[in-house]
C-alpha cells in the first residue's frame, strides 16, 4: 500500500463514517433485532421471552391479517397501475410543446407537495356523504340520477364498506403529479428521429404511441412501478388519519401498515409486529425482484 | 401566437383544462370552506356546492337583512308573516321556514383565530420549525461528507459499502420501526425530539446518494489542481465541491424540510405530550377530537400546507430537477 492509498482509506472511512456508525447503530442492529423479536414474546416493557416459531404460527391462522394483507393488495392493483396510465396519459399531452405546459405541470405537480394530513383532512371532506364536494358536484351534474337509473345510489364513500377502499384508490390519483414530471424527463428522452422515421412510414399517433413512446419510456415505467409498489406496501398516513387509527369500517380499509402498527402500539404485541415486519420485508422484496426478473422481457435500454 | 393552434392541440388544451379543474378543485375547495360561515358549510339538502363564501348582508343599523321568495328586507310585507304572537305586549314575526337572509360575498375570517385557539398553534409551529431546520443542517453535513467519501476518494470496499446504501434504500420502514422504538426508548429518547432529530446527523440514503450523483459530475481536475496547491483531503471538499453543488444541496435542503415538515408516523409514536406536537400531529388530534368543525379544520390544512406551495413557487426549479434527478439517474 503506497502513502496515497492509506492517506485515501484514512480519509475515505473518515468522512463515511457518519454513515457507517449510522448503519450500524440505527440499520443493521435494528434489522438484527426483529429478527429476534420476532421470535419473541414482547411488549417493549419486560425483556422478549423466547418463543420460537409461535408468532409465525400464529400469523397463519390471523384472519385479521389476512384481511390487512388483501387490503393491501387491494390498495396496490387499484392505485398503482391505473395511476402510472393516467400519469403516462397527462405526461404524453403535456409533451406537445403546448403553450403553458409549465402552468399545467404546475397544477399536477402541486398536490404532491401537500403533507399526507392536511390532505388526508381536506378528502374526508370533499368525500363527506352529505356535504361533500364529490357528492355535491355529482348531485349538480345530474350524475346521480344516471347512477340512480342504473340502481346505484350516491356512494356514502368512507363510510360504506364497498366504497371505502375505492375512496382511497380514487384519492391516490390526485398524487400522480410526481409520476408525471419523472414521466415528462422520460419522453424528453425519446429521440426525435424515431417519430420522423414513424412518420415517414405512414404511422398515425396511436400507432406511435404505442410503437414508439410506449417502448421508449418503458424504464420510466420500470422506475415507477418499483417506486409505487414499495410505497403501496407502506401505505399508512392518509389511511390512519382518515379512519382515526381504526381502518374502519369493518376493517375494511386496515392496511399492512396499519394493522402492523395496531400491534405494536396499541396492543404491544412488539414480537408479533416484528414477525408482521419481516414477513412484509419478504413480501415487497420478492415483489420487487419478480418485477425486476420480467422486467427483461419487457422493458427496452436506449441503444439496445 | 408562438405555436399554431391544430385540432390536435386544441383537443389537448381541452382535455388538459378538465384534468387541471379536476386537480385544482380540492384546493379550491379547501380554501373556500375555510372562509365559510358554518351555516354556508351545511347547506340545506339539495343545494349545490357554493365555492364562493359568503356572510349575511347587514343593514345600516347592523341587522341581518331577511329574504323571502325573492323578497328582501322592507319588501317583506306582514301578509308573508306566518303567525304573529304577542310576547309581553311585543309583537314578534313567526317567518315561514323557507325565510333566509340575504348573503353577500364575504370571507368568515373568524376560522383561522378559532383554529389556532384549539390547538396550541404557535408552540406546535416552533415545534415543527425546530425539528425542520435541526433535521435539514445535520442531513447537510452528514450527507455531503459521506456522499463525498463515495464519490471523490478512491479506497478498497467502497463500492462494495455504496451498495449496501442502495440497498438500505429499499428497506421498508416497517422492519426497523420496533427495535427503533425500544434501542430509542431504552435510551430515555422516547417522549423528546431526539429520535427525530439524531439520527439525521448519520446521513441518510437517499440524499447521500443524490449527492453521490452529483458529486460524480465535477471534474477531477479541480481536486487535483487544488491538492497541488496544498489543500487538504476537507479542504477540497469544503472550498471546492461544497461551493460547486448549490443546487444539489438545495435540493437536499428543500426535500428533507417537507419531509419532515408533514412528516407523521415518527412524531405519532415518539411524541407523547401535546405540547411537543407538531403541526402534522396536532391537525390529526383537532381532526379526531373536533370531527365536524370543517371551517377551522380547512383553515388549519391550509396553514399547514400554504408554506409549502410558497416554497415550491420559489424554489420552482429545485423542485423539479430534484423530482428527476432521483427518478431518472437511478
Amino acid at each position: 500500500m503506497t502513502r496515497t492509498d492509506r492517506r485515501n482509506l484514512r480519509n475515505g472511512l473518515l468522512f463515511a463514517s457518519p454513515y457507517i456508525f449510522g448503519f450500524l447503530i440505527f440499520t443493521l442492529y435494528p434489522f438484527a433485532a426483529s429478527v429476534y423479536y420476532s421470535f419473541c414474546n414482547f411488549n417493549a416493557i419486560e425483556p422478549p421471552i423466547w418463543t420460537g416459531l409461535d408468532n409465525y404460527r400464529q400469523m397463519i391462522n390471523d384472519s385479521t391479517l389476512r384481511t390487512s394483507l388483501f387490503n393491501t393488495l387491494y390498495y396496490t392493483v387499484g392505485s398503482v397501475p391505473l395511476g402510472i396510465a393516467f400519469a403516462i396519459l397527462l405526461a404524453v399531452m403535456l409533451n406537445q410543446k403546448l403553450k403553458g405546459m409549465s402552468v399545467y405541470r404546475t397544477i399536477f405537480f402541486l398536490p404532491t407537495i401537500v403533507p399526507l394530513v392536511a390532505s388526508a383532512v381536506l378528502w374526508l371532506w370533499v368525500l363527506n356523504p352529505e356535504n361533500g364536494l364529490l357528492n355535491g358536484m355529482l348531485r349538480v351534474s345530474g350524475i346521480d340520477s344516471l347512477l340512480g337509473a342504473v340502481g346505484i345510489p350516491l356512494p356514502n364513500w368512507l363510510a360504506d364498506q364497498h366504497w371505502a377502499m375505492p375512496s382511497l384508490i380514487l384519492m391516490s390519483f390526485w398524487g400522480v403529479g410526481g409520476a408525471v414530471v419523472i414521466f415528462l424527463a422520460g419522453l424528453a428522452e425519446v429521440p426525435q428521429s424515431l417519430y420522423e422515421v414513424a412518420d415517414i412510414d405512414g404511422a398515425g399517433p396511436l400507432r406511435k404511441f404505442w410503437n414508439v413512446t410506449l417502448p421508449m419510456i418503458t424504464p420510466t415505467i420500470l422506475f415507477n412501478l418499483v417506486m409505487g409498489l414499495i410505497g403501496a406496501f407502506q401505505y399508512f398516513t392518509q389511511v390512519y388519519v382518515m379512519t382515526g387509527g381504526t381502518g374502519g369500517p369493518a376493517n375494511k380499509t386496515l392496511v399492512y401498515a396499519l394493522y402492523l402498527y395496531q400491534m405494536a402500539f396499541k396492543y404491544l404485541n412488539m414480537g408479533y409486529a416484528s414477525a408482521m415486519g419481516w414477513m412484509l420485508f419478504v413480501f415487497v422484496l420478492a415483489l420487487t425482484l419478480g418485477v425486476m426478473y420480467t422486467s427483461k422481457r419487457w422493458v427496452h435500454y436506449h441503444g439496445d | 401566437m408562438a405555436t399554431r393552434m391544430t385540432p390536435k392541440t386544441v383537443f389537448a388544451h381541452l382535455a388538459l383544462i378538465f384534468a387541471s379543474v379536476l386537480f385544482i378543485a380540492p384546493f379550491v375547495w379547501m380554501v373556500s370552506t375555510s372562509l365559510k360561515h358554518e351555516t354556508q358549510i351545511f347547506p340545506k339538502a339539495g343545494e349545490p356546492p357554493q365555492w364562493i363564501p359568503k356572510t349575511d348582508k347587514l343593514d345600516a343599523e347592523g341587522r341581518r337583512v331577511i329574504t323571502y321568495q325573492g323578497k328582501t328586507g322592507s319588501e317583506i310585507g306582514d301578509d308573508d308573516v306566518k303567525k304573529v304572537i304577542l310576547v309581553d305586549g311585543e309583537e314578534l314575526k313567526v317567518w315561514p321556514e323557507e325565510v333566509g337572509y340575504e348573503q353577500v360575498v364575504g370571507f368568515h375570517w373568524q376560522n383561522y383565530p378559532k383554529a389556532f385557539s384549539m390547538i396550541d398553534f404557535w408552540l406546535n409551529l416552533r415545534n415543527t420549525l425546530f425539528i425542520c431546520v435541526s433535521v435539514v443542517l445535520a442531513t447537510l453535513v452528514s450527507c455531503s461528507l459521506v456522499a463525498y467519501s463515495f464519490s471523490r476518494i478512491e479506497w478498497p470496499g467502497r463500492d462494495a459499502l455504496f451498495v449496501v446504501v442502495l440497498a438500505t434504500m429499499m428497506l421498508p420502514y416497517e422492519v426497523t420501526l420496533i427495535p427503533l422504538f425500544v434501542l430509542y426508548k431504552w435510551l430515555g429518547w422516547t417522549g423528546s425530539f431526539k429520535p427525530l432529530i439524531i439520527p439525521a446527523f448519520f446521513g441518510t440514503p437517499f440524499y447521500i446518494f443524490l449527492l453521490r450523483q452529483f458529486f460524480m459530475g465535477i471534474p477531477r481536475d479541480l481536486s487535483a489542481a487544488a491538492r497541488i496547491d496544498g489543500c487538504s483531503e476537507f479542504g477540497i471538499f469544503a472550498h471546492v465541491i461544497i461551493p460547486l453543488s448549490k443546487p444539489a444541496l438545495a435540493t437536499t435542503a428543500l426535500f428533507m424540510f417537507l419531509f419532515q415538515w408533514a412528516d407523521f408516523l415518527n412524531p405519532l409514536i415518539y411524541l407523547q405530550d401535546d405540547r411537543q406536537y407538531t403541526l402534522a400531529i396536532a391537525l390529526q388530534q383537532f381532526q379526531s377530537n373536533h370531527e365536524a368543525q370543517w371551517g377551522p379544520l380547512m383553515a388549519m390544512s391550509s396553514v399547514i400546507t400554504m408554506p409549502i406551495i410558497l416554497l415550491f413557487f420559489l424554489a420552482q426549479r429545485t423542485f423539479i430537477q430534484g423530482i428527476t434527478m432521483t427518478g431518472l439517474k437511478g
